[in-house]
């Protein structure tokens, strides 16, 4: 598939819709001072992020991020914010940097969008670096969209997902560990 | 739509860096994280179309070191909010000489 083919106009629209959405709901959970409503924003960029997903053809992932990143690891965050009642007004003093950090922040944040503008315009060769025609748009008559996933995944890549589930049970030893009442430097 | 999808890529990690560098609140820090994991998934996955699916593998490591990294982290802020009854990082210096 060549980079610049030509898209219907109903796919733009709703590319650009929900890419806009994306970014004022970015920049509205930086700003907001309560959790909760950061937590909400942060939601709304990820059900976006589901819908571009759907639209650059990977659904399994769209579904992924609906299912893990905006319904499991949001719910933590959130049980974790209502746990600590950091909603209370004393928490939220001086939650936001002021002066100098906001403008080191500022800075840098237009440092790297400027870099990727100026690789963005860069001449890329993409015939020099394109392998032959298998894209994940395309479907295999077997699989369908998650087989196409499924198979690099426990073949080529079947030690990382091994290693990853080795990671999974470590951390969760490791929460519940940190998380216990009498442990660690308590329980001396 | 590889290029719009790089550029808003790079705006919200952008975005994710503003946050971990501007805010204090620990939990909200670690949001911000996120928000950056995710912008580097939106550039797997545009990418995956030019040059298949393996782009998608790595987008499911990538949410799967994330909820592992929540967990963890939120364990963390946990423990050091019964010790500090608080998870403002002005008030977490034991480090600071």
């Amino acid at each position: 598939m060549q980079p610049n083919a030509f898209e219907p106009l109903f796919y733009q629209f709703h590319f650009y819709l929900f890419s806009l959405i994306a970014i004022a709901s970015a920049v509205l959970f930086v700003t907001r001072k309560s959790p909760v409503a950061a937590a909400m924003w942060l939601v709304n960029v990820m059900f976006c992020l589901a819908a571009l997903y759907v639209l650059l053809d990977a659904q399994f992932v769209a579904a992924m991020q609906v299912l893990v990143y905006a319904g499991a690891i949001m719910v933590v965050f959130l049980f974790v914010v209502m746990l600590l009642n950091l909603g209370h007004p004393s928490e939220l003093g001086a939650d936001i940097r002021q002066g100098w950090g906001r403008l080191l922040a500022g800075f840098l944040a237009l440092v790297m969008v400027a870099e990727l503008f100026v690789l963005w315009r860069a001449p890329i060769r993409w015939q020099l670096t394109l392998p032959a025609a298998e894209t994940a748009s395309q479907p295999n008559a077997t699989g369908g969209v998650i087989g196409a996933i499924a198979g690099p995944m426990f073949k080529e890549y079947l030690l990382a997902f091994e290693l990853t589930s080795v990671l999974l049970l470590a951390a969760i030893i490791g929460a519940v560990v940190l998380g216990r009442k009498s442990g660690g430097a308590d329980a001396r | 739509m590889l290029a719009e999808s790089l550029v808003l890529s790079a705006v919200l990690f952008a975005i994710g860096v503003i946050g971990v560098l501007t805010r204090r609140n620990a939990i909200i820090l670690f949001m911000c994280v996120e928000l950056m994991l995710n912008a580097v998934n939106l550039s797997f996955v545009a990418l995956s179309r030019l040059y298949g699916a393996t782009g998608q593998v790595f987008v499911i490591f990538v949410m799967t070191v994330a909820a592992a990294e929540a967990a963890v982290g939120l364990a963390i802020i946990i423990a050091i909010f019964r010790h500090r009854q608080s998870v403002n990082l002005q008030n977490i210096n034991l480090l600071r000489g």
